[in-house]
């Protein structure tokens, strides 16, 4: 299939594989975090770790929009859906997400009048369909996702449509990567910067983690072909002493980002002060709220919603398998209590979980593996 | 950058403590214990020495814990019916392990196959059943009456038997339109015809409005199984081949299109067909085969599962080989799906003796329904229960039975 293919091409990849050997520092162990889910995806989707030497490891960051939604935000939306003049949207990856007392899932089975959408503006439809309910859109996401919400908001007023609403849960990428690097548990030789977010960004945002910490940033593309050569270009970078921001996914992101969908964010959407992240803790000026203008959009205003915080289950790791401290196996209650079909943390909901991707795709025994293959 | 925060915080073990988590950890703490007592096989160590282990080591010891976590008796968590429960992958079978088997357990239902293999006076008779349920009700390429004679004429032919009755039950909802309801009995009449079987008896049902969605179909079938081979997943063995009919996913792919909820228009028709043909070539050319399941709900890769799990075997496929046509790989990007999971209904997977795998492929490819079949893959011995693919990007992982419910009611 054309633009997907030649992505996966194999024999390039045992090119590039051969390349990045070739780069390896005797004795030197190299610690790469991909930042976005995506990549972590692909990685196992397309059993990438075969390629790469095993002095090259890779650590899964926090990119994932449905990871870092803390327990208490789920139970706000919980409460919010529960208004039986309410109908909640959402996406897919959202309805199994555990709160305190089940998953949107859980929540329909019991009646509660919850629909999964493909994008917000199917969430407008829905609204325009019921004018005698108050529809509300549980918005999730990085910069990826929140131009198509900005978008969204701007029609609805541009339509005059007074029963539709945002709960605003859209993060902001780099404070997390910030807070990352602030962390003393983990060193890194560099990242796989995320790809989609800078479509929406650009790569100037990344400029303080060359600068400023001395670690280089690969802005990536989502084909394992993408991946593999933005690793190649973070070890050209090493084995040269170089710490910079390069594009990989040309084709793709443009250097100074999308202005007019970051004109959409900035017209509708702020700031909060602070945000909770699951794992991670409240991180100042790392997620988005609506602006005044228009409140009337802003679930969080229209409605009652508890706000309480939620402490994770004891035996949840995800905030450290989050920040890349522990590998999703490391995690005491990984695939024996905690498993796709009943996660207890959210890294094990979405398909672009740390835990889920290795879950779904990579528990095995690669040396194992390579005996059966070979076979 | 990061700062606490002084809000209320409660913790989630009080609020849900009677719920699954306090169970789950439970549960976890119980394997745990029991890996804690088992020898460490790799040197001799338990897991309570005090020198750490190499991280090869313990990678290798949580994935035992977790195969032990796995084969562990299935229950059902959840306290009500959720639609994962009827997509097909992991909870539809914990829920028919725990639920049904536990409680009609008989040596007859056990196999889990597609049909019961009943013995009358020295004759085989194989006895099916399944609901049809599938919106939208027609679609390009058919409608939930011929899908409901296909479907169970292929339960029947993919266990080894001739299909022979079908008995028809319908529940319809307040308000059909009885011009919809002779279409679909018309495509039934012929779907019969075209299988060679007869609809003998059935039922007829009418609730209120809203409480159905239009027509559900009940079908059942008996056949005659006419050949002394025994046919099961659990017989595969290691060095067998695997086959695939036909492209995948064609079904699944046009019903998601179909309701008209993407906004993507793709070529694409579903695949339902009688496979009775087919199958009786594929026996009468290949007495080493093992088994053979129609690729339904949870698609090839549950079928690929279940052979992995219900024969103890590792099971090696090449994404490169898998046929997929281009409009059904193209929408499955596109929806992040993956087409190993998404129904057909005309495509049945074959596990045959690894010497006959060529006269099974031709047997398959001369028969105007595997014109495009093609060998997926081989079964090997270690490890064991586990799906395995080589992707086209030259790597491995492994393929999994579906979690959730990616996709609408398709059948």
């Amino acid at each position: 299939m054309k633009f997907v293919d030649e992505f996966r091409n194999a024999g390039q990849a045992h090119a590039l594989s051969a390349k990045i050997a070739e780069l390896c520092e005797p004795g030197r162990h190299y610690k790469f975090m991909e930042v976005c889910g995506g990549h972590t995806h692909t990685i196992y989707k397309h059993g990438l770790e075969d390629y790469l030497p095993e002095s090259v490891e890779l650590v899964h960051g926090p990119g994932c929009p449905v990871c870092v939604i803390p327990m208490g935000r789920v139970d706000d939306a919980m409460h919010l859906a529960a208004n039986p003049d309410v109908i909640m949207t959402s996406f897919g990856d959202m309805m199994r997400v555990p709160g305190s007392n089940g998953s949107f899932f859980d929540a329909k089975a019991q009646g509660t009048d919850i629909r999964m959408v493909y994008s917000p503006l199917d969430s407008l439809k829905i609204a325009r369909q019921n004018p005698d309910k108050r529809v509300v859109f549980m918005a999730i996401g990085f910069e990826t996702t929140a131009p198509s919400t900005a978008m969204t908001v701007l029609r609805a007023a541009a339509e005059g449509l007074e029963n539709f609403s945002i709960f605003c849960n859209h993060v902001t990428i780099v404070p997390a990567i910030k807070a990352i690097l602030d962390s003393p548990d983990l060193r890194l030789d560099g990242f796989i910067g995320p790809g989609h977010v800078s479509t929406v960004i650009g790569c100037r945002p990344y400029e303080f983690i060359a600068r400023d910490y001395g670690k280089p940033v690969v802005v990536a593309g989502f084909e394992p072909l993408d991946i593999l050569q933005s690793i190649y270009m973070l070890m050209l970078q090493l084995s040269e002493g170089r710490s910079m921001v390069e594009n990989q996914y040309t084709r793709v992101v443009p250097w100074d980002g999308n202005v007019v969908a970051l004109k959409a964010i900035g017209q509708t959407m702020e700031l909060r002060p602070y945000f909770e992240w699951r794992g991670l803790g409240f991180i100042s000026h790392s997620a988005l709220r609506m602006r005044a203008d228009y409140a009337r959009f802003d679930a969080e205003l229209l409605f009652d919603v508890p706000g309480v915080r939620v402490a994770d289950p004891k035996a949840c790791q995800c905030g450290e398998v989050l920040k890349g401290v522990l590998k999703p196996w490391e995690c005491k209650v990984f695939g024996t209590a905690c498993t796709p079909e009943t996660p207890i943390g959210t890294c094990m909901v979405s398909p672009e979980g740390a835990c889920a991707a290795y879950y779904n795709f990579g528990r095995l025994n690669r040396q194992r593996v390579k005996e059966v293959s070979r076979s | 950058m990061t700062t606490s925060h002084p809000s209320e915080t409660q913790s989630a073990s009080e609020t849900h403590s009677a719920g699954w988590v306090a169970e789950a950890l439970r549960e976890h703490d119980e394997l745990a214990r029991q890996s804690a007592e088992l020898p460490n096989p790799h040197d001799g160590r338990t897991k309570g020495s005090p020198q750490p282990l190499p991280g090869t080591v313990r990678e290798e010891q949580v994935l035992e814990r977790i195969d032990r976590a796995r084969r562990s008796r299935p229950r059902v968590k959840e306290q009500r019916i959720t639609m994962s429960h009827g997509a097909g992958g992991k909870a539809t079978r914990t829920l028919v392990e725990a639920i049904f088997l536990d409680a009609f357990r008989n040596p007859l239902l056990e196999p889990l196959e597609d049909a019961a293999q009943l013995h009358f006076n020295g004759s085989r008779v194989a006895l099916t059943t399944d609901s049809y349920v599938v919106s939208p009700l027609f679609f390009p390429g058919g409608n939930i009456g011929d899908l409901a004679v296909n479907g169970t004429v292929n339960d029947l032919s993919v266990s080894g038997a001739v299909p022979l009755y079908l008995t028809a039950g319908f529940i319809l909802e307040e308000g059909f339109e009885v011009d919809d309801l002779r279409r679909i009995v018309a495509s039934m009449h012929d779907a019969a015809a075209a299988a060679g079987v007869q609809v003998v008896t059935g039922d007829t049902k009418v609730v209120e409005k809203g409480k159905a969605d239009g027509c559900y179909i009940n079908t059942a079938g008996l056949g005659i199984v006419e050949h002394s081979m025994n046919l099961g997943v659990a017989q595969a063995r290691p060095g067998d081949a695997v086959l695939v009919s036909g492209p995948i996913g064609d079904h699944g792919i046009t019903i998601m299109l179909a309701r008209g909820e993407l906004d993507i228009e793709a070529d694409v028709i579903s695949d339902t067909a009688p496979l009775n043909g087919l199958v009786a070539d594929l026996l009468a050319a290949t007495p080493g085969i093992r088994a053979m399941r129609d690729a339904t709900r949870g698609g090839v890769a549950t079928i690929l599962n279940e052979v992995a799990t219900d024969a103890g075997v590792c099971v090696v496929i090449s994404e490169d080989a898998i046929p997929v046509r281009p409009e059904v790989r193209g929408a499955s990007e596109l929806l992040g799906i993956d087409p190993m999971y998404v129904a057909c209904e005309g495509r049945l997977v074959a596990v045959v003796d690894g010497a006959e795998a060529d006269r099974a492929l031709a047997a398959m490819r001369a028969h105007p329904l595997g014109e495009q079949a093609a060998i997926i893959g081989h079964v090997a011995d270690d490890p064991a229960g586990i799906v395995l693919l080589k992707t086209a990007f030259g790597g491995t992982r492994i393929v999994d039975l579906l979690v959730g419910d990616p996709l609408p009611r398709i059948c």
